[in-house]
C-alpha cells in the first residue's frame, strides 16, 4: 500500500484543466499537447510560474521516497523501547499439574511382549499391536543379531548420502513381492510414512476426500499437504458419493481448473480408531467414476486381512493394481520398525525424491530392516495360511473374542469381528471425558491387578479433527490362548459390574 | 557464565548509550537501542565474519564464506543453461518417439485421470538429475564407519537403471556418513551392549509411549540424555526429522511467531508449519536481521489484529550441515533474552561434534544450558544410533508427555537403538570408566583442523566455521557435480556431492564430514585424492592468501589452538 497523498487532487486538477480546454476548443486529441503548450505561452507571467511550480511539485512526488502505511507508526525509538519491555509473552507451555492422570505413563520392564510386566505386575498382553507375536521370534532376534554384527547399529545418513544399505533395497523388494507391486519404498518411521507420502503428490489446490475416523498420521499429512480437504461420514458411501458429486458439478462450471485439479480419496484399511473395515470394492467403483486416486493406509490391516496377510485387498479380492498407493507400517505385524509405501512405480518412485521423510531422514537401522526380511519370510512360509486368520478361524471362534467382551454390561464392544483392536467404549457416558476416562482407567487398573493388561485408546484431545469417545483398546493376537482369552473377558466383566455398577 | 557475559554486553551497550543519549541531547532523540549495530544487510564481498562482540566471544569465530568469483558464476549460468536447453531438446525427441522414454508410464486405465504429476515438475530431475543420479544412494554393504564397502553398479542406460555386478568396492574411504564420533561400530562395547538388548528385548515395541510401549530402557535413556546436557528433563523420540516436525506444533499455535534461520533443515520448517503460527525467516546466521525482526513483531504486533503475538519461538541449529557454519548462540541468548522470545535449539549435527565436552554448541561456547527454552538433537549422527530427543526444563517435558504427537500416535523407540545411544553416551561421558570418549572428542576436533587447513592450503572455497566437522567445498559448476562424486570414488573416497535444490542453484557443493575414526593417513589419502581432482576439475578458486599471516588470520588462531 503505497501512498502519494498529495499527488491525486493535484493530478485531478490537472484532468479537470485539460478537460476543459477540450471543451472550449473542441480540438482533436493528438493536436491537444500542442495546443496546451501553446496556451501555456500565452499565458499570464504569474499563471506560468504557479503552474511551474505545480509541476514541480509533482516531480517531487514521483522521485520521494515511498513509505508503507504500516511504518508510518510515528512511534519513535523511546516508545518503541517501552512496548519492547512492556510485551510479556505467554509461557512456553502451559503448566500441567503434578497429577495428571495421563502424566506418569506405565512403565513396562523387560520386552513388550506375550508377557509383560507392567508397573511390576506381569500380566498378558492385550495391549500391544504385536498382532503375529513376531516380537519374540527368536528367528527374528538372530537375523537381526547377525545384521547389528556386520552394519553396527546406525546408518549415519539419509538414503541419500551413504545411507542405503543392501538390506534396505532387500527389504523393499521383498515387500513389493508380497504385496504383488511394482515398488515399494522404506521409511524409518511409522507415523512418518504415510504423513510424508500425502504431500507428496496432493499440493495446495488439490482436493483429498477422507474418512471422519482417518488416523492421526493422514491427518498431519493432509494439514501438511495445504491441500482442500473433504470430509465424508465414516464409511459412509453416498456421502462421499454426494461430495463427489458436488465437486463434478463445481467442476463442470469451470472446466479448465478442474482439469489441473489432483484428487485423492485417503482411507484406512482398518481404522485403527473405529475398528472396522473399510468398504474397498464400492470405493474402486467411485475411483473410476470420479475419476479419484485412492491411498490406502493399512497399518492395522497388513499382515492380518486376507489370506496371506495382504490386507485389505486381498481381503476383497481387488485387483491391487486399483489402489494407487497402499501405506503401512512395519510396527505391528512385523514388530520391527519403520514403514512403507507400495504400488506401482510410476506413483511410489515419486517419493524417492519428494517423500520428505525419506529424503531428509536417515535411514532405517539395517538391524531393523533385517528384522523385518525375517519377519516377511516367516509370514510367507505358511502359504495360504495367513497365521493371523488361522487362528482366529480354528482355534478361537469369533464369538470368544467378540461376544466374550459384548456381553459385559455397561460396555459396548465397537469394531467388526475380524479386527485385531477392538474399541471397549461406555455404555452409558457419564458427560464428562474426565470421568469417562477415569472410569475405563479404573479398568484397566483392576485388571492389571489380574495380570491381564489393557490400555486406554490415547488420543490429542485438542488436535484431533474428529475426537472419537474415550475406549480401551484391547488386542487380540495369535500368541493369546483360550484359557487367557476368556481369562480377560470374564475379568473386563468383573472390572465392569465393580466399577460401573 | 553467560548471564555474566551478556550483562557485561549489556552494560558496555548502555554506557555506550547514554554517551549517545549526550550526545543527541538536544532533542532528547536516541538513535541506536539494539544489542547490534544495525545495519543494512547485504551479501557482503568477503563473509568473513569475525567475531563483532568480542565480548560475548571467548574465542575467536571465524567463518568465511569466500565469495563466488564472477566468471564461475557466469559460467554456471550458462551451464545451466545449456543443460536446459539440451533438456528441452531431449524432451521433444522423446514426445516424437526418436528417444526411448525410460521413465515409468501411467496405467491405461487411469490415462484420462488428472495428471498425478505436472509435466516440468519433473524437467530437472528428467534431464539434469538423471545424468549424475550415480552419484546418490551409492548402496553400502558394511558398517558406515572410517572405510566402508559399497555394491558395485553398473548402469546399462545411462543411469535410468541400475544394475548389481556382484562385486564389492572394497575399503573405500568415508567422508559421507555422519559418523562425526566414530560409534557406527560392529564391535566394541555399543555393539555389544545393543546386541544384548536385542536378545532380551526383541527390536519392536509396537505401541506408543502413552499406551503400552514405555520402557524401562526409555527411562533410562531419558534420564541420561538430561544428565548429559545439563538440562532437568528430556524425552526420547524415534525419528530424529519427527522429533522436529512433530513436537514444535505442540508447543506454539496460532498467534505466535516463528522466527526461522533460512537455511534450517526441512523438519524444522514443517513443524513450523504444521504449528499455523506466522513464519518469519532471518538472513541465515545474521543476528541484526534476527534483531530488526524481534523488534518489528514486537512494536507492530500481529499482522491485520495488530494485538500483541503470543510468544515468538526462534528456531536455529547449532551447526547447518550444508553450510558447515556454526550458530552464533552467545548473540542469540542475548537477543532472546532482551526481547523475551523462547529458543529451540536444533543440535541434529552439533551434539557430539562440538564442545569439550561433545555437549554441542552450548557447551562449545561454554553457556548455560538453562538459556535454551528447547534443546532438541538427533541420535543419528554422533551415536550411531537412530531418533531424537527434547531437553529443558520440567514443565516443558511434562507438558509433551501429554502433548507430543509421537508420546500419543507413534511407536516408541526400539530397544537396542535405545541401548545403543545409552552406551555411547555414556562413553563420550566418561562413564563407562575409560577415556575412550575424550580421546575421540580430541581426535575429532583435530581431525576437523588438520582437514580445514590443509583444504585451505590447496586453494579450495571451503565455507563454514573453522571448527565445524562439516566441511562443504565448492564446485560452483553443475557439470562438476557428476565428475567430482565419480573422480572421488574412482580413488576409493566416497564422498557427498550436493547441487540445487539443496542449495541455491551456483553454489553446487561437495561435503565432507569428519569423523573421529579417520586415521592421518586416511585424511592425507583423502586430501591428496581432492587436490588431485581439484586441479583436473579446475576447482582450486579461492584467491585469498593461501599460507597467509595477516594479522588476524585465521591461521594465527588456528596454530595457537594446536600449540
Amino acid at each position: 500500500m503505497y501512498f502519494h497523498y498529495c499527488g491525486i487532487p493535484i493530478l485531478i486538477f490537472f484532468c479537470e484543466r485539460v478537460k476543459i480546454y477540450r471543451r472550449n476548443n473542441a480540438i482533436s486529441h493528438n493536436k491537444l499537447l500542442f495546443q496546451c503548450f501553446y496556451n501555456r505561452c500565452s499565458a499570464p507571467a504569474y499563471h506560468l510560474i504557479l503552474e511551474g511550480i505545480l509541476i514541480l511539485w509533482i516531480i517531487r512526488l514521483l522521485f520521494s521516497k515511498t513509505y508503507k502505511l504500516q511504518e508510518r507508526s510515528d512511534l519513535t525509538e523511546k516508545e518503541k523501547e517501552e512496548l519492547i519491555e512492556e510485551w510479556q509473552p505467554e509461557p512456553l507451555v502451559p503448566l500441567v499439574s503434578k497429577d495428571h492422570p495421563s502424566l506418569s505413563y506405565d512403565v513396562v520392564t523387560g520386552p513388550p511382549s506375550h508377557r509383560i510386566i507392567v508397573n511390576g505386575k506381569e500380566c498378558i498382553n492385550f495391549a500391544s499391536f504385536n498382532f503375529l507375536g513376531l516380537l519374540d521370534s527368536e528367528r527374528v532376534k538372530l537375523k537381526a543379531l547377525s545384521s547389528l554384527k556386520k552394519y553396527g547399529v546406525g546408518t549415519c545418513g539419509p538414503r541419500g548420502f551413504y545411507g542405503t544399505f543392501d538390506v534396505h533395497l532387500e527389504l523393499e523388494e521383498r515387500l513389493a513381492k508380497f504385496m504383488r507391486t511394482e515398488e515399494a519404498i522404506i521409511y524409518s518411521y511409522g507415523f512418518a510414512t504415510i504423513a510424508s507420502a500425502i504431500p507428496a503428490y496432493s499440493k495446495r489446490g488439490d482436493i483429498v476426500f477422507v474418512d471422519e475416523a482417518a488416523c492421526f498420521s493422514i491427518q498431519k499429512g493432509l494439514q501438511a499437504s495445504r491441500s482442500f480437504v473433504k470430509y465424508f461420514k465414516h464409511n459412509d458411501m453416498e456421502d462421499l458419493e454426494r461430495l463427489l458429486k458436488e465437486q463434478e458439478i463445481e467442476d463442470q462450471k469451470n472446466p479448465r481448473k478442474a482439469r489441473v485439479i489432483r484428487r485423492f480419496i485417503v482411507v484406512e484399511g482398518l481404522y485403527i480408531n473405529a475398528a472396522d473395515i473399510c468398504p474397498l470394492p464400492e470405493l474402486v467403483k467411485l475411483k473410476y467414476k470420479y475419476k479419484v486416486r485412492i491411498f490406502l493406509e493399512e497399518s492395522m490391516s497388513f499382515g492380518v486381512l486376507g489370506e496371506h496377510g495382504r490386507g485389505v485387498t486381498e481381503h476383497f479380492g481387488v485387483n491391487i493394481d486399483d489402489i494407487d498407493l497402499i501405506s503401512a507400517n512395519m510396527e505391528n505385524a512385523l514388530a520391527s520398525i519403520g514403514g512403507f509405501c507400495c504400488g506401482r512405480s510410476f506413483v511410489i518412485d515419486h517419493q524417492r525424491l519428494s517423500g520428505q521423510g525419506y529424503c531428509f531422514s536417515a535411514s532405517l537401522p539395517p538391524m531393523l530392516a533385517s528384522a523385518a526380511i525375517e519377519a516377511l519370510n516367516i509370514m510367507e512360509e505358511d502359504p495360504g495360511n495367513n497365521i493371523y486368520i488361522h487362528k482366529n478361524k480354528c482355534i478361537l471362534p469369533s464369538s470368544l473374542i467378540y461376544g466374550g467382551f459384548c456381553r459385559t454390561p455397561g460396555l459396548k464392544t465397537v469394531g467388526e469381528p475380524l479386527t485385531p483392536a477392538l474399541h471397549l467404549q461406555l455404555e452409558n457416558s457419564t458427560g464428562s471425558r474426565t470421568n469417562d476416562l477415569k472410569l475405563l482407567r479404573a479398568i484397566v487398573d483392576y485388571s492389571l491387578d489380574r495380570q491381564i493388561a489393557l490400555t486406554l485408546a490415547r488420543y490429542l484431545d485438542k488436535e484431533e479433527r474428529f475426537l472419537p469417545p474415550p475406549s480401551i483398546r484391547v488386542v487380540v493376537t495369535v500368541e493369546q490362548t483360550q484359557e487367557e482369552m476368556e481369562k480377560a473377558a470374564q475379568c473386563i466383566r468383573e472390572a465392569a459390574v465393580k466399577i460401573l455398577k | 557464565m553467560t548471564q555474566n557475559s551478556a550483562s557485561k554486553l549489556l552494560n558496555g551497550d548502555a554506557l555506550h548509550r547514554t554517551k549517545q543519549d549526550k550526545k543527541a541531547g538536544g532533542n532528547g532523540f536516541v538513535k541506536n537501542r539494539c544489542l547490534f549495530q544495525q545495519k543494512r544487510y547485504r551479501r557482503p564481498a568477503e563473509k568473513n565474519h569475525h567475531a563483532s562482540c568480542t565480548l560475548l566471544y571467548k574465542k575467536t569465530f571465524v567463518e568465511s564464506f569466500e565469495e563466488t568469483p564472477l566468471l564461475v558464476a557466469v559460467l554456471t549460468y550458462m551451464g545451466y543453461g545449456i543443460l536446459t536447453i539440451f533438456g528441452y531438446l531431449r524432451d521433444f525427441l522423446r514426445d516424437w518417439k526418436f528417444e526411448k522414454c525410460h521413465l515409468a508410464r501411467e496405467r491405461e486405465e487411469q490415462k484420462d485421470f488428472v495428471p498425478l504429476y505436472q509435466d516440468f515438475e519433473n524437467f530437472y530431475t528428467r534431464n539434469l538429475y538423471m545424468r549424475i543420479r550415480d552419484n546418490w544412494n551409492r548402496p553400502i554393504c558394511s558398517v558406515p564407519g572410517a572405510k566402508m564397502d559399497l555394491v558395485e553398479r553398473v548402469t546399462p542406460d545411462y543411469n535410468w537403471t541400475f544394475e548389481h555386478t556382484g562385486n564389492v568396492l572394497k575399503d573405500v574411504i568415508n567422508m559421507g556418513s555422519y559418523n562425526y564420533l566414530g560409534f557406527a561400530e560392529n564391535t566394541g562395547t555399543c555393539a555389544d551392549a545393543a546386541s544384548e538388548c536385542t536378545v532380551k528385548y526383541g527390536v519392536g515395541v509396537s505401541s506408543t509411549r502413552q499406551e503400552i510401549g514405555n520402557l524401562d530402557k526409555h527411562k533410562e535413556l531419558e534420564k541420561l540424555v538430561a544428565r548429559f546436557l545439563g538440562v532437568e528433563s528430556s524425552m526420547a523420540f524415534g525419528m530424529g526429522f519427527a522429533t522436529n516436525s512433530m513436537n514444535i506444533p505442540a508447543l506454539t499455535g496460532k498467534g505466535g511467531l516463528i522466527l526461522s534461520d533460512e537455511l534450517n533443515h526441512v523438519s524444522l520448517v514443517l513443524g513450523a508449519r504444521l504449528s499455523g503460527s506466522t513464519i518469519r525467516v532471518f538472513k541465515h546466521n545474521n543476528m541484526q536481521n534476527l534483531e530488526k525482526l524481534l523488534r518489528d513483531a514486537i512494536v507492530h504486533g500481529q499482522p491485520r489484529t495488530h494485538r500483541p503475538w503470543k510468544k515468538i519461538l526462534i528456531l536455529v541449529e547449532g551447526i547447518y550441515s550444508m553450510e558447515g557454519s556454526i550458530l552464533r548462540l552467545p548473540e542469540v541468548i542475548a537477543l532472546k533474552k532482551k526481547y523475551k522470545a523462547y529458543l529451540y535449539l536444533d543440535e541434529a549435527h552439533s551434539i557430539g561434534a562440538l564442545g569439550p565436552r561433545g555437549r554441542g554448541v552450548v557447551d562449545y561456547f561454554g553457556l548455560d544450558p538453562s538459556d535454551v527454552d528447547i534443546m532438541m538433537g538427533t541420535f543419528t549422527k554422533s551415536f550411531g544410533a537412530a531418533g531424537g530427543y527434547i531437553g529443558g526444563k520440567k514443565e516443558l517435558i511434562d507438558y509433551l508427555c501429554l502433548h507430543s504427537h509421537s508420546a500419543v500416535h507413534a511407536t516408541s523407540m526400539s530397544p537396542p537403538i535405545t541401548q545403543q545411544i545409552i552406551t555411547s553416551m555414556k562413553c563420550i561421558m566418561g562413564e563407562d570408566g575409560t577415556t575412550l570418549g575424550q580421546e575421540r572428542l580430541c581426535q575429532l576436533s583435530e581431525n576437523t583442523t588438520y582437514f580445514r587447513r590443509r583444504l585451505h592450503e590447496m586453494g579450495f572455497i571451503i565455507y563454514g566455521n573453522n571448527d565445524s566437522p562439516v566441511v562443504p567445498l565448492m564446485l560452483y559448476m553443475p557439470a562438476k557435480i557428476g565428475a567430482f562424486g565419480r573422480e572421488m570414488l574412482k580413488r576409493n573416497i566416497g564422498t557427498v556431492v550436493v547441487g540445487f535444490p539443496a542449495t541455491p542453484i551456483i553454489e553446487s557443493r561437495a561435503r565432507f564430514c569428519v569423523s573421529a575414526a579417520h586415521t592421518r593417513e586416511m585424511l592425507d589419502k583423502a586430501l591428496n585424492a581432492i587436490s588431485e581432482v581439484g586441479d583436473l576439475l579446475q576447482l582450486k578458486y579461492s584467491r585469498k592468501n593461501r599460507h597467509g599471516s595477516e594479522g588476524t588470520d585465521c591461521f594465527s588462531f588456528l596454530e595457537s589452538h594446536q600449540d
